[in-house]
């Protein structure tokens, strides 16, 4: 089991790299600097502020000095909050759209699991057909007009819930949760499904129920597990997603994440706030596919034992 | 003890109704084994679910009869009811043991577990019930392995489990369906001999399905003879050997492979030598030596039958003299020519001569390809015909082989296996190779048509001057075919010789173990 993760935290470094280099070349193609916005600045002020900055070095030399810091887990500093490292900033930020994408992960795991497996125990009849399609609907719904949609129904003309902010109210980090976690309950469900359909036409299925098991216990005891392996699978890009996804959701909503520095650095041409969030999230994503890759291996005993890590 | 009468079970599809079972009526009596033999498409696996509610409705359907066991009609009990019955008093074996166990969970919760739910007994007391049965059906160190997983277990030894799953409640009825034909030869006798001992010692009833009289032969009491959904004739098993009533019947002991070929071949000089071949795969640990120091000749016009059991090696060979796996060391020779030192393009040009039959003919024929290109496509990619000759050519070979013309532009799924195996050897015969290597080419088919391939692979080879390597775990089958024998057993030589020195004086003691293996032995006595 260690060498499959050895082997594959090795695996990931270049795609890490690789994704810093462009990155980083990237925003600099884009015209303009993060001095060059807004009001006008004196020229002699702005080539001072760049060499603070570093930004008069020739790129390559940029580059390296960039990927220096990095080594030492310096993500440096924010070019557009004077005095606050992007470190700080992903900081203040990470642990709200961390909190907001796990809600969003349960409610998409509870809501799509639970109708994907009720989809497959009656397949192709109403049962089927009822989830499946508001799971198509959730698909294609951007949580561009789900939060708007959501707002309108259970905040305005119901007045059930919250509809903007961030552990202010009681309950307004439902609303939020929903949105995020829709389109992805809507995968789950796809998934959840076709993984309990593929495996309740295995033969050990009829196994169990020439044992005389009533049908829940077959579905509970001999399906669940292999069925949702697909999903376990599946949660590690789900999670990491949801993460670098959560910024129209933070913009509707109004919640303070790292999702909305993000877009703001953008716009701003905050040069290392981007590359640091950028950077930050591509570990995330690596680090979390990796996880549900063990998970998932680990639920299946033939190859938890291929792993070496004992049966 | 079981006693159906006039069961008709039919499916419903769009396609219209398909009656799968046709008014069939047998009984099953305690302490013995009665066997229901058909052909696949029979009807008979699909009679014996429907006993237990195990066929999903829709689309089956019971259109009538009547099931008594115990007196209580089964087809009329509520789902809950069957439940009670379903791993107490009547239980089930399948055919595949690789699929038929649970791969999440450990053998011993799967064992404890019908235990557990029909009559609620304590873990510790369905964990000693269940070691006591592994060790009953001959597991050995049950305490150490009960917790395994069954990807841990042989093939023979989770068949050995499901039977003690199914035993665990002391039923009064194990219906086992094709209980061996998945596994190898030496390893069907064993369970056979365990089913019939555990069957004796208990005095319960046994409902036996399978598509092999010789296996049935040797330990059924009773046989059922199915065909189409009908039971064409019903007797005791002295009687159905010696005395069979229907042509069906006599259709299906004449197919029970007995005796050989008898034509001797003129000495000829090899056309493929092979010497201290080894094909070894990679592993974390030690190389697995697939095949191991290898040597053996193929005369040129003979069929050379390599005999082994799973893991043994045959395959692999095989596929090593076409190099459609790396070879390890040695050296294969064919006309002269070194086949292991080939570059790709010579390679390509030689495998024009040299072609491949395959396994199962569902899996190795394109499902996106009609027949006709199916059987264009070597002769248009080796150049022995153009686009606009081809057809002739392709007709020609579906004569060959015994398919009718018209059906050339059919896809795959529209033929049965055994036309689909036709399709296979015709492919593999379309650039007049002068070397085939038929790997298994009849163990994916049914008795009566097995016989058919076989009869028609005989002409074939005949008529093109074909040399072939025919690879089998089936000594019964290539004895048929074969002019000399090499027998494997874990990547090596065992022996070699002419297939009626072999059967008539095996040398060795794993050639004696697989010959006493062959089922039938009760109708060659007879």
């Amino acid at each position: 089991m260690w060498r499959f993760i050895g082997f594959r935290v090795l695996q990931s470094i270049p795609v890490i790299l690789v994704v810093i280099t462009v990155t980083f070349f990237l925003v600099r193609l884009a015209p303009g600097g993060p001095f060059s916005a807004e009001k006008a600045v004196i020229p002699e002020v702005k080539a001072a502020l760049e060499a603070q900055y570093g930004l008069n070095l020739p790129m390559f030399q940029q580059y390296l000095a960039y990927l220096g810091d990095l080594a030492h887990g310096d993500l440096g500093p924010s070019f557009k909050y004077p005095g606050r490292s992007v470190n700080e900033l992903i900081a203040a930020g990470f642990p709200v759209t961390a909190e907001l994408g796990l809600y969003a992960l349960l409610v998409a795991i509870g809501i799509g699991g639970i109708a994907g497996v009720v989809a497959s125990l009656r397949p192709n009849t109403a049962q089927d057909y009822i989830p499946m399609s508001v799971a198509m609907i959730g698909i294609c719904v951007p949580s561009l007009l789900m939060g708007p949609i959501l707002i309108l129904v259970f905040g305005i003309y119901l007045e059930w819930l919250p509809v903007s902010g961030w552990g202010d109210i009681p309950g307004d980090k439902i609303l939020p949760a929903i949105t995020l976690g829709s389109t992805y309950a809507a995968y789950i469900a796809r998934l959840s499904r076709a993984g309990m359909l593929e495996v309740m036409s295995q033969d050990y299925i009829r196994t169990a129920r020439a044992k005389g098991l009533p049908e829940w216990q077959v579905v509970v005891r001999h399906a669940l597990r292999g069925g949702m392996i697909p999903v376990v699978a599946f949660l590690g890009p789900a999670f990491a997603g949801l993460l670098s996804g959560s910024f129209v959701v933070e913009t509707i909503f109004q919640i303070p994440g790292l999702g909305r520095f993000y877009v703001q650095a953008a716009f701003n041409r905050d040069y290392t706030m981007i590359l640091g969030a950028t950077v930050f999230l591509a570990v995330l994503i690596v680090v979390f596919n990796l996880l549900s890759d063990i998970l998932a291996a680990w639920m299946n005993p033939r190859l938890r034992s291929q792993y070496g890590g004992g049966a | 003890m079981l006693s159906v009468e006039n069961l008709s079970v039919s499916f419903v599809t769009r396609m219209g109704t398909n009656q799968a079972v046709d008014d069939i009526s047998f009984t099953v009596q305690s302490g013995k084994i009665t066997a229901i033999i058909g052909e696949s498409g029979s009807g008979k696996s699909v009679a014996c679910y429907s006993l237990l509610g195990l066929i999903p409705q829709p689309p089956g359907r019971i259109d009538g009869g009547r099931a008594l066991f115990n007196g209580q009609d089964l087809l009329q009990l509520d789902t809950d009811e069957l439940r009670k019955i379903r791993g107490r008093d009547i239980a089930m074996v399948f055919q595949d043991p690789m699929t038929c166990l649970n791969p999440y969970m450990t053998i011993g919760d799967q064992l404890m577990e019908p235990l557990r739910y029909h009559k609620k007994v304590s873990r510790a007391e369905a964990r000693a019930r269940a070691l006591e049965l592994l060790d009953e059906v001959g597991i050995r160190d049950p305490a150490s392995t009960i917790d395994n997983y069954p990807h841990q277990f042989s093939g023979g030894m989770r068949q050995r489990v499901m039977i003690a799953m199914a035993l665990i409640n002391e039923p009064q009825l194990l219906i086992a369906d094709e209980p061996t034909t998945a596994l190898d030869v030496t390893i069907q006798a064993q369970i056979l001999a365990l089913l019939a001992a555990l069957q004796k010692k208990r005095d319960i009833g046994v409902l036996l399905i399978s598509h092999d009289l010789a296996v049935v032969a040797d330990i059924a009491d009773q046989i059922v003879v199915m065909q189409q959904g009908r039971i064409v004739e019903t007797g005791d098993r002295d009687a159905i050997f010696r005395n069979a009533q229907h042509p069906y019947t006599q259709k299906l002991l004449q197919a029970i492979p007995r005796g050989g070929k008898p034509v001797a071949l003129p000495v000829s000089e090899p056309l493929v030598t092979v010497r201290n071949l080894c094909t070894w795969f990679q592993s974390d640990k030690a190389p697995v030596k697939a095949v191991d120091d290898v040597s053996f000749d193929i005369l040129r016009g003979e069929v050379l039958g390599l005999v082994g059991e799973s893991g043994s090696g045959k395959s692999t060979i095989g596929r090593s003299l076409l190099r459609l796996v790396p070879v390890t060391s040695g050296t294969v020779h064919f006309d002269g020519i070194d086949v292991t030192a080939l570059q790709a393009r010579e390679l390509k040009r030689l495998r024009r001569r040299m072609q491949f039959i395959f396994q199962d003919p569902f899996a190795s024929l394109n499902p996106r390809m009609t027949v006709y290109d199916t059987l264009a496509e070597p002769l248009l990619l080796h150049d022995i015909e153009t686009r606009s000759t081809v057809g002739a050519h392709v007709l020609r070979l579906m004569d060959d082989v015994g398919l009718a013309r018209a059906a050339v532009r059919k896809y795959p799924h529209e033929f049965s296996g055994g036309q689909r195996q036709r399709i296979a050897i015709g492919r593999a015969l379309a650039t007049r190779p002068d070397f085939v290597v038929a790997d298994e080419p009849v163990s994916a088919l049914d008795v009566t048509i097995q016989a058919q391939i076989l009869e028609l692979m005989r002409e074939l080879g005949r008529e093109y001057g074909l040399t072939m390597l025919f690879i089998s775990h089936d000594l019964a089958v290539v004895r048929q075919l074969a002019d000399r024998i090499v027998v494997l057993h874990r990547g090596k030589v065992v022996e070699q010789a002419n297939t009626e020195d072999l059967f008539a004086r095996p040398q060795q003691a794993y050639t004696q173990q697989l010959l006493q293996s062959i089922p039938g032995r009760a109708v060659r006595t007879l």
